[in-house]
């Protein structure tokens, strides 16, 4: 018996024609993403002057600079924490309602608007004159307008405005995967409402809720046009986006801007991978009713 | 369904939707102060403003050079979703049809420029686009656009074709069909509802990507989202109104695709492409 061709042993392994139009698509990601991340590592060990470590040093030591990370996480996770606390009891209301697609479209708005947008829109909205502390002045829970832009709470409200519905719609799409004959069983069995939540819900939501923590964390962690129209770029919402952007753009230290995009990039991922290492403590299994 | 009728319940009931409805409220409220501000004669201090004009919209047409950044918008709009469609629905074909050595691999290579911020693998390849002469130009801002919109395209893709019984392209075949016909009269309308929805969210993402597009953008090759941020960023040179007429025309050119879109797709689909993760 002769060895088959060379033809026939690679599409036994799945080579063949088929398998090469994945090349093209590859060949971009390639070009485009890989080979410039590991430019960029190249570069941002190999700065203006000084040792290859130098701009990590730089960063570490310049207190200007390493608050850049407290500010971005005191930022984003508190967001994400509020989009997500908020997200879950409004997703478990939704879930019931028979015409979901009004609600949905209108809290995919901001989302498509994109932060630019929401930004510009809070500065008036926000703002001394504007409708939310007239409202709240007219209401009497406050005797003069309180100042929300141009700081902390400025960029607060533009990530809650474009993080909740990011974190609802990922949140609802979870939570109407699981089947509704669990719960009836759960009651059925003289489970209250609290008990269903934590016992039979919670559970079997945590490991899509963690996907949901990572995705809508990496938007707050990567803000940027709104720390700088609606916060303090100088002071309490320099975000490290903006100390990379300085970097490479305005002192065209491309090293360096490389290197900040480096820790920004590792920050980020030490917090994802905590999140999606504590979901592995937990159960993972199918959410639905049928016999396995 | 199951309704509790205790007291607590109710109350926990309209908390909720107490929330909810403020949210909906809020975001309502920041929009409508950007179109009413667009259209405002004078509007300080007051509820509403002194009077409505629609002069703003001609002065940011002419003061911001809409014309031209409209144009541009479109055109490197168009030119993203149509490569990244290209590539995008070639290569999630071939990941959807075959199993190979390393396709794991492959698949988190897609997965990875969504879950790492622009601005991480943004400033390395600007920087790399700048080198090769490409900063400022309109195949610069392209080229950076299409690292998140290819794999978009290829995550949304690769369920619509898994769902497409191999056994119709293998019928084709025997009735002697080649891959050139077959593509075109099997595949292809097979396909045409996925990509529509596709493209179409790509189109509606790449309008409204900021921080990419920042990154490269010449005087000439700036998009609608990024002269907008310029004119917020030095407000108080011009009228407010004026920067507020630009948000309008913005948004309607952002609206008009996401409405298209949504004749497609349901919304909650436009952010949760987290189903096609793979398990880890």
């Amino acid at each position: 018996m002769s060895t088959p061709s060379l033809r026939h042993r690679l599409a036994a392994r799945g080579f063949d024609g088929t398998t090469l139009l994945v090349l093209p698509g590859l060949a971009v990601m390639l070009g485009l993403f890989i080979y410039p991340f590991f430019y960029g590592l190249a570069d941002s060990l190999m700065p203006k002057e000084g040792a290859w470590y130098a701009n990590y040093a730089a960063f570490f030591s310049d207190p200007f600079q390493y608050r850049t990370i407290a500010a971005t996480l005191w930022l984003a996770l508190p967001v994400t924490i509020v989009n997500l606390a908020f997200a879950v009891p409004i997703a478990f209301r939704v879930r019931l309602m028979t015409r979901q697609r009004l609600l949905t479209t209108i809290l995919v708005l901001p989302i498509t608007l994109g932060t630019v947008f929401v930004a510009d829109g809070l500065l008036t909205f926000l703002g001394p004159q504007g409708w939310f502390n007239r409202v709240l002045i007219l209401i009497g829970l406050l005797d003069a307008p309180v100042k929300l832009t141009n700081n902390y709470w400025g960029v607060f409200a533009s990530l809650v405005i474009t993080g909740f519905p990011f974190a609802f719609l990922l949140t609802l799409s979870y939570v109407t995967g699981i089947d509704p004959a669990i719960e009836q069983a759960a009651a059925t069995l003289g489970a209250s409402p609290r008990q269903r939540f934590m016992k039979v819900f919670l559970p079997l939501l945590v490991p899509g809720l963690a996907v949901t923590f990572c995705l809508a964390f990496v938007q707050a962690f990567a803000v940027f046009p709104s720390a700088v129209l609606l916060g303090a770029p100088a002071g309490p919402t320099r975000v490290i986006s903006i100390a990379a952007y300085q970097a490479a753009f305005e002192q065209y230290d491309h090293s360096l801007g490389s290197a900040i995009a480096m820790i920004m990039g590792a920050v980020e991922l030490i917090v994802v991978l905590i999140v999606l290492g504590g979901r592995s403590m937990f159960y993972r299994g199918p959410t639905g009713g049928t016999k396995g | 369904m199951i309704r509790d009728q205790g007291l607590v319940s109710k109350i926990w009931r309209f908390a909720v939707w107490a929330v909810a409805g403020l949210f909906v409220l809020n975001l309502i409220g920041v929009i409508a102060a950007v179109v009413v501000n667009s259209f405002a004669t004078r509007w300080l201090g007051t509820w509403l403003p002194v009077g409505l004009t629609t002069k703003w919209y001609f002065s940011a047409w002419k003061e911001f050079q809409l014309s031209s950044v409209v144009l541009v918008t479109f055109e490197v709009v168009f030119t993203v979703v149509i490569i990244s469609g290209l590539l995008g629905v070639t290569t999630a074909y071939a990941l959807a049809r075959r199993d190979f050595p390393g396709k794991r691999i492959v698949v988190l290579l897609f997965l990875l420029p969504l879950l790492i911020p622009p601005l991480t693998y943004g400033i390395p390849l600007a920087t790399v686009l700048y080198q090769l002469g490409l900063g400022g130009s309109f195949w610069g801002v392209v080229l950076i656009n299409l690292v998140p919109s290819l794999p978009f395209v290829v995550l949304v893709m690769i369920p619509f074709i898994e769902q497409i019984d191999p056994r119709i392209e293998a019928a084709a075949r025997v009735f002697g069909a080649g891959t050139g016909s077959l593509f075109l009269r099997i595949l292809l309308p097979l396909l045409l509802p996925g990509m529509l929805a596709a493209l179409l969210l790509v189109l509606v993402r790449t309008i409204a990507m900021f921080e990419l597009t920042f990154l490269i953008a010449g005087p000439t090759s700036q998009t609608l989202v990024v002269s907008l941020y310029y004119a917020v960023f030095a407000s108080g040179v011009r009228a407010g109104q004026s920067i507020d007429a630009m948000a309008v025309i913005y948004m309607v050119t952002t609206l008009f695709w996401l409405i298209l879109a949504l004749q497609f797709v349901n919304p909650s689909q436009i952010v949760a492409r987290a189903k096609q993760q793979p398990a880890t």
